[in-house]
């Protein structure tokens, strides 16, 4: 099998082990859905880079130590929670409250691209951008989580189960409940949002 | 169930982190020798 499709855990060890090659082979793996995570917690892409550049700093660190997890098979959850304890640790030096995100310079909506764009369309767009926000805002945080982790971060419901230590089906279920509520409120506040 | 909340992927373009950074990410890797000697760890960074 070619080292490229080795699955982490293998990855992992062949890195304890002194290939150095097998870090790189898992950083190019995941590295867009980790930088994601950080970016949609942070919004600005200079701390994402520190806070990413940090994470692996440790994962190098406690790799080498030999203090590696004892998940099987967990390698981005792992490093997911790496990232986000140093994600709270900069917003507490920082003194700040993460994901106030209305003054913020780029929110994670524009990254829905738009092929056909005109001024009508743009602003529709906007609008259903920032009401889509605030609804998302106003759902409870495991229910939020697990749809910013899906939709915005393109993560399957195995590693959003993986990083929030619950199950499959607990992931599904507060996916259901998350678009439900969603349309709750739609419907509460006779929201119009068109496809 | 997973796939009646896949059918749209509004995550379309993927975010990277800086050529440099994984480069420096890399070499620290490299360089980071760690030696344990009982219950203590000996760190050394090569140049």
């Amino acid at each position: 099998m070619a080292k490229s499709q080795l699955p982490d855990a293998l990855l992992v060890d062949k890195y304890i082990a002194g290939d150095e090659n097998a870090l790189a082979i898992l950083i190019n793996r995941h590295q867009s859905k980790i930088y994601g995570y950080i970016y949609s917690k942070v919004s600005d892409r200079d701390v994402t880079e520190d806070i990413f550049q940090e994470t692996f700093f440790k994962v190098i660190h406690t790799l080498k130590t030999k203090k590696y997890y004892n998940e099987e098979g967990k390698f981005l959850s792992w490093v997911l929670r790496i990232a986000s304890n140093l994600i709270i640790d900069k917003f507490r030096n920082d003194k700040k409250m993460p994901l106030n995100r209305d003054t913020d310079e780029l929110l994670i909506f524009s990254r829905i691209t738009d092929n056909s764009p005109n001024i009508e369309k743009s602003l529709i767009k906007e609008q259903i951008e920032i009401d889509l926000k605030n609804i998302i805002e106003e759902l409870p945080h495991d229910q939020k989580e697990v749809i910013m982790m899906r939709y915005f971060l393109d993560m399957s419901f195995k590693e959003i189960a993986d990083f929030t230590g619950v199950s499959v089906n607990t992931s599904l279920g507060r996916m259901r409940y998350a678009i439900t509520n969603l349309r709750k409120v739609i419907e509460k506040n006779k929201i119009y949002l068109p496809s | 169930m997973a796939k009646l909340y896949s059918k749209r992927k509004l995550a379309t373009k993927k975010m990277l982190p800086k050529k440099e950074t994984i480069r420096l990410i890399l070499q620290y890797s490299c360089a980071l020798n760690i030696i344990k000697v009982g219950n203590m760890n000996f760190e050394s960074i090569a140049n």
